[in-house]
């Protein structure tokens, strides 16, 4: 990020033509990076889409984001106890192709910048599960001066776990709303945050000062 | 003429339907024998298709380059290729596929053919991961191509062909027939070989998730993890009916069905051994399995080669 650039030219998002202006890229590698902002894809609808749905809900891939404390009850749901595989759910150390997002407990805004990052590179349709009471309003940390409190301020949540620590039943029991969630269709919020992107990327800025990056991670 | 071309496209589709549908079964089928050895009790058998589906399902796709799109077109030409020039069952017409004389080497050609593309394909996609699984998995593969040349080069010099047709006709008439028996240097060489061609422990260093999130496909994703899903499985398949067709007499009934069946059980029990000696063994690193291929399993090729020519 050049230093003489102040916030209100960070916080602006778009060009005349309405292409992302990427500020806080150095002017030689703005052409580097993509600058469109995020579609929305509109589903298909009737029994075609319920189909998909049923599809989506049944084959969770994880990428799990051990951000905080809670993320050490990620890992029993693989162990033969808990044993995720059996609910069509399984790990997937990428981001292109998990689908479903779990912030492990507290973010702090360097862990924010990730997070955005990570969430951005997900393809839609893509959920995201907040673990712990940490991301529900900050938990133990809510006036901490380097954690977020509400995950959903910066990107879209669709299940919250409330717990410090919640335990890995507790965890299955939020996939299982969540499961219920898509196949009702309405996991729907890769779409809310493309249309409420300036927004999101408002809340984002506001915290992560350091902004170094596309503003639309593709 | 035209009925000619018509049939043959019809019998190669009930071919392709077969052996797709099979190998995702088996894939699914082994991913719970695997827990089952953990303790666990597994996903559905027929996950491998909710995977296939969702991934086609996904609304949003990145690509990065013309070589990106093609890598995965590649890999499943390879996979098509392998399978289509493997004659499945002996002496049926709709399982015979494309099957020519001199086609073992061609079949060997498009088993690595598909690697190749998927690297071009890899490369591109610009996750410094990717061509760190790249690397280890061409390496892995010039390893374990040795014993598997020898094993082949045995079983050709043993009944002086290269079609798989005449060596599964050699190997008729009972199972001491059967190369396994006959030739068995050969067998071992190849078996060996074949636990690196599958990937699977102790040879999964190419996809480690823990330390290369998965290697080549990490960058794939939506459609294109789909083709390559769909193009693992028809792989698959095509590899363990190859082996059959080699080392284990193939498959061979007057009744279709009941040939069916025999294949269906030898290749079970080939893959069955690849995951009993996977989950049996932890993983290799590159240069471990690079040894590996190049010690015993070459020199079991050797002895087989040089038994043929004496
Ligand atoms: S909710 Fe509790 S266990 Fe979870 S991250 Fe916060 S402090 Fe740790």
């Amino acid at each position: 990020m050049s230093d003489n650039m102040n916030d209100m030219d960070q916080m602006q998002l778009f060009n005349d033509q309405g292409r992302l202006l990427n500020a806080g890229l150095p002017d030689e590698e703005k052409a580097l990076f993509c600058d469109a902002a995020p579609q929305v894809d509109a589903p298909y609808r009737g029994i075609w889409e319920k189909f998909l749905n049923w599809a989506r809900s049944e084959s969770l891939w994880i990428l799990g984001f051990g951000t905080g404390c809670g993320a050490i009850e990620l890992r029993p749901l693989m162990t033969s106890r808990y044993d995720m595989y059996q609910y069509g759910v399984q790990p997937r150390p990428t981001p292109r192709q998990a689908g479903l997002f779990i912030i492990g407990g507290y973010a702090s805004v360097k862990t924010m910048k990730r997070i955005v990052r990570s969430y951005e590179q997900m393809q839609g349709p893509k959920f995201v599960l907040g673990l712990g009471s940490c991301t529900v309003n900050g938990g133990m940390y809510w006036d901490s001066y380097n954690t977020i409190n509400r995950l959903d301020h910066y990107i879209p949540v669709d299940v919250y776990i409330a717990g410090c620590m919640p335990r890995p039943e507790a965890l299955l029991a939020g996939i299982n709303e969540l499961k219920k969630l898509i196949k009702d269709g309405k996991g729907e919020n890769a779409n809310k945050y493309a249309e409420n992107f300036e927004w999101y990327k408002g809340n984002q800025k506001k915290i992560i000062k350091d902004w170094n990056m596309p503003d639309y991670n593709w | 003429m035209l009925t000619s071309i018509l049939t043959k496209a019809l019998y190669t589709l009930i071919s392709f339907f077969v052996i797709l549908n099979y190998s995702l079964l088996l894939l699914g089928t082994m991913a719970r024998v695997r827990a089952k050895v953990q303790g666990r009790i597994g996903q559905p058998v027929w996950q491998p298709y909710i995977d296939i589906i969702k991934n086609n399902a996904r609304r949003s796709g990145v690509t990065h380059g013309i070589m990106f799109y093609l890598g995965p077109v590649f890999r499943l030409a390879g996979g098509l290729g392998t399978y289509f020039f493997i004659p499945v069952i002996f002496g049926s017409k709709i399982f015979a596929n494309f099957s020519f004389s001199g086609d073992v080497l061609l079949v060997m050609y498009f088993i690595f053919f598909g690697q190749l593309g998927m690297a071009l394909g890899a490369g591109e996609s610009g996750h410094p991961y990717s061509p760190i699984g790249v690397a280890r998995g061409l390496a892995q593969m010039t390893a374990f191509e040795l014993p598997f040349s020898l094993a082949v080069i045995a079983v050709a010099a043993q009944y002086g062909s290269f079609s798989i047709t005449e060596i599964v006709a050699a190997q008729q008439g009972g199972w001491q027939n059967w190369v396994a028996f006959t030739n068995p240097f050969a067998m071992a060489a190849g078996m060996l070989a074949f636990l690196g061609m599958s990937m699977n422990n102790p040879f999964s260093i190419v996809i480690a998730p823990q330390e290369i999130p998965i290697g080549p496909p990490t960058e794939m994703h939506s459609s294109f993890l789909g083709m390559l899903q769909t193009n693992r499985a028809i792989f698959n398949g095509a590899k363990m009916v190859l082996f059959m067709n080699l080392f284990f007499g193939g498959a061979a009934h007057p009744n279709i069905f009941i040939a069916l069946g025999i294949m269906i059980m030898k290749t079970f029990l080939i893959y069955l051994y690849v995951v009993f000696v996977g989950v049996s063994f932890p993983r290799f690193r590159t240069e471990q399995s690079i040894r590996f291929f190049l010690g015993v399993p070459t020199l079991l090729g050797l002895i087989a080669v040089i038994q043929q020519m004496i």
